[in-house]
């Protein structure tokens, strides 16, 4: 797929990958044998009839392919963007056996563009008559929930804590990687089937999970994420400079800080910066360092290349832009200046032992290796946690020692009736795709539970 | 869109706003923020609620003109419209039977401080209220207080509270206080802490760092409170006076001081 240079792109917040052209997309559409037991649907979270869009594009049918992919996922345009397609759908394709397997990802962006430039009208409203759920969270689950809640004929209510919808669509994922006036787009899909969206209504202050029980949702979805950063807890951490992978993206995408002072929220970024962490995070806050105008800017990541947690893409996209990598190390300490600005840092180098947990080789320090890096900018992105605020307001509503909702897996349901939970939140910091796909589950389980509720009433 | 229903302005750069808000109005308690956004470019700015009045759907606020964002935010008049108006966010301070209480609010923090005082008095708390100005002409809602409170005290001072801390260590010394509770600048809420301090009084601060969404998703509004790294707006923003690790905080404040002069000279000269 056609890229911006990467000379040129790195100064700049256009998306990077250009899309197919038509003549592209039909030339990859063709080589996908269309199998009866298409396997790559059971690699998709969501389970689009891939071979069926797929179909629809060789015949320059796009905007019904378009549609066929919604019928199971209303964010086409993000998902062909922000999917891991290589460890999903495409690992299982056929193709990819002896060769490549089908650009299926890239093929679902050319559909749901095509879909979207052509100015199609979307489907009507459903019918109404079912029951109303309340959704918290507008990120890739809550959205997922509302629309297929909506589908179902029940009436969807999405509260959101921002300003603006989407979760990590529009505060995490970086305008290069994801357009955000692509993300409003299919918001603007989803709202047209009916849902309802309240910004500005943080659940578990302005309302609580039990309020919303009590003011007649039959159901409450809880898909509020994991919103809140982990640091390292190394001395030094609070200096000014030093910033969590949360903060520094929420300035630049949502606030767009890279605009200031038009917009009015300011960042701060040096010459030298150092990004802490090898996952997806970490590759877009390094990116969105080196357009913000950072000079020299690092990965410094405990483990090895073999180990990052990133998609093999992103780290490469951050490579060809000029992003360093500094493997096997890993900060002690950040030393400031009088003013209480980050000016150094010291770090230690590791070496890699025996599987983990994880089943990547345990890094530990190595002894007398330490060194100084000058650094004017830190991005700590080492992970998140759910926030808080939710499990603290709901009583009853059973959570782990690392503050995620514990639900029943097929079902999503949590320890309270009527209420269930998925996407980060329940998971810890995962995909896109993966909170949809427990979405999905969700809405298939809260459409059950309302149509249960409906009999035995009568 | 929230409507402002009312605008005063209060010298030397403060304004009061009642901004028609009713779920928040309807939930607001003592201690709790909202995020306000003027518009489509605005930044999140945490401003502490200072009344909330469910009858008419309305939640008062007042802030100081310091910067671009909050120069925006003033411009608007009655009858206008803010973009964002979300809250009540942060955790309220607990209203309870403590005894005798004394309350010290610098700057436009007495609004707060008042919203506070009230509520403590409705649980049968005895009240003192002192508020701190750098000018007579600077000081408001005097009579407010002394209708409110059963003693209040106004005094001019600088933001190291000279001539407050005076008054604080009688008071202290006077009367058997229960708790000390404090808003306003850094260094007055901390000379108010210490004294509560050496006196054994325990004393309740109200921190506002910089702060982005408000919710515990950015870490921006970190603070050192008895060792460990707290988030303002989730854990507080009401701390324990004698665990604030102060210089920090002061430091932090500071962080986007350069850009905000800078944002507030194009702002004056109509750039942006």
């Amino acid at each position: 797929m056609p890229k911006q240079a990467p000379e040129e792109r790195k100064s700049n917040f256009d998306e990077v990958a250009l899309g197919y052209s038509e003549e592209q997309a039909l030339a990859e559409a063709s080589r996908c044998l269309g199998c009866k037991n298409p396997r790559c649907v059971k690699g998709c979270p969501v389970g689009v009839d891939i071979p069926g869009f797929i179909g629809l594009v060789k015949e320059r049918r796009y905007v019904e392919a378009a549609r066929r992919i919604k019928e199971t996922n209303s964010l086409p345009a993000v998902c062909g963007r922000v999917c891991p397609q290589e460890s999903q759908c495409q690992m299982s394709c056929v193709l990819g056996v002896k060769g490549q397997p089908v650009a299926i990802g890239r093929l679902e962006r050319y559909a749901a563009d095509y879909e979207r430039s052509s100015g199609a009208q979307g489907p009507a409203r459903t019918t109404r008559g079912g029951g109303r759920v309340a959704v918290v969270g507008s990120g890739p689950s809550g959205l997922t929930v509302a629309a297929e809640l909506q589908k179902k004929g029940h009436q969807a209510d999405v509260y959101e804590s921002l300003h603006a919808a989407g979760g990590v669509l529009m505060y995490g994922i970086p305008e290069f990687r994801l357009p955000k006036d692509i993300v409003q787009a299919e918001i603007e899909y989803v709202k047209g089937l009916g849902v309802n969206l309240h910004l500005d209504s943080t659940v578990g202050r302005l309302l609580t999970v039990g309020e919303l029980l009590r003011a007649g949702y039959d159901a409450v979805f809880i898909g509020s994420g994991a919103g809140l950063p982990h640091f390292l807890r190394v001395p030094g951490e609070n200096l000014k400079g030093v910033y969590s992978a949360n903060e520094f993206l929420i300035r630049t995408n949502l606030m767009k800080a890279y605009r200031f002072p038009e917009y009015r929220t300011p960042i701060t970024v040096g010459r030298s910066v150092a990004v802490i962490g090898g996952g997806n995070v970490a590759m877009d806050s390094a990116r969105c360092a080196l357009r913000l105008g950072g000079e020299k800017v690092y990965i410094v990541y405990r483990r090895g290349k073999g180990e990052l947690p990133a998609r093999l893409e992103e780290a490469e996209n951050a490579e060809e832009e000029g992003v360093e990598f500094m493997y096997q190390t890993n900060p002690v300490r950040f030393i400031g200046d009088d003013r209480g600005y980050v000016t150094r840092m010291e770090c230690v180098r590791m070496e890699l032992g025996e599987p983990d947990a994880s089943g990547r080789r345990s890094p530990s320090p190595i002894k007398g290796s330490e060194f100084l890096l000058d650094v004017d900018t830190v991005i700590v992105a080492i992970g998140q946690s759910p926030n808080p605020i939710i499990q603290q307001t709901t009583d009853g509503l059973e959570a782990t020692r690392w503050g995620t909702i514990v639900v029943d897996e097929e079902t999503m349901a949590t320890s309270i009736s009527g209420v269930y939970a998925g996407g980060d939140v329940v998971s810890g910091a995962a995909t896109v795709i993966s909170a949809m796909g427990a979405g999905k589950a969700a809405a298939a389980s809260i459409h059950n539970y309302i149509e249960k509720r409906g009999q035995s009433a009568t | 869109m929230y409507q402002v229903t009312e605008k005063r302005d209060v010298p030397p750069n403060i304004k009061m706003f009642k901004v028609r808000a009713p779920a928040v109005s309807r939930k607001a308690a003592p201690g709790q923020f909202v995020i306000v956004r003027t518009d489509e470019r605005g930044e999140r700015i945490p401003i502490t609620i200072a009344g909330a009045e469910p009858e008419e759907d309305t939640v008062t606020v007042y802030f100081a003109e310091v910067g671009a964002s909050t120069r925006d935010l003033g411009r608007l008049g009655e009858g206008d419209g803010i973009l964002n108006f979300s809250g009540p966010l942060g955790n309220a301070i607990p209203v309870k039977g403590y005894g005798e209480v004394l309350c010290v609010a610098g700057g436009v923090f007495q609004g707060v401080n008042l919203y506070l005082a009230k509520a403590l008095r409705g649980e049968g708390n005895r009240v003192t209220c002192v508020q701190v100005a750098k000018g007579m002409d600077h000081l408001f809602l005097v009579d407010e207080a002394r209708e409110a409170c059963d003693e209040s005290y106004a005094v001019v001072d600088d933001d190291e509270g000279g001539g407050l801390k005076g008054l604080v260590a009688r008071l202290l010394d006077e009367k058997k206080m229960s708790r000390v509770f404090t808003f306003g600048p850094v260094p007055m809420q901390r000379a108010v802490a210490e004294l509560a301090s050496a006196r054994g009084v325990p004393s309740s601060v109200n921190l506002y760092p910089v702060m982005v969404d408000g919710t515990g998703m950015c870490g921006a509004c970190r603070v050192t409170v008895g060792g460990a790294t707290r988030f303002a707006c989730i854990d507080g923003p009401e701390f324990d006076g004698a665990s604030v690790d102060f210089d920090e905080l002061t430091s932090r404040l500071r962080y986007y001081t350069p850009q905000e002069k800078i944002a507030m000279v194009l702002n004056e000269r109509g750039v942006i």
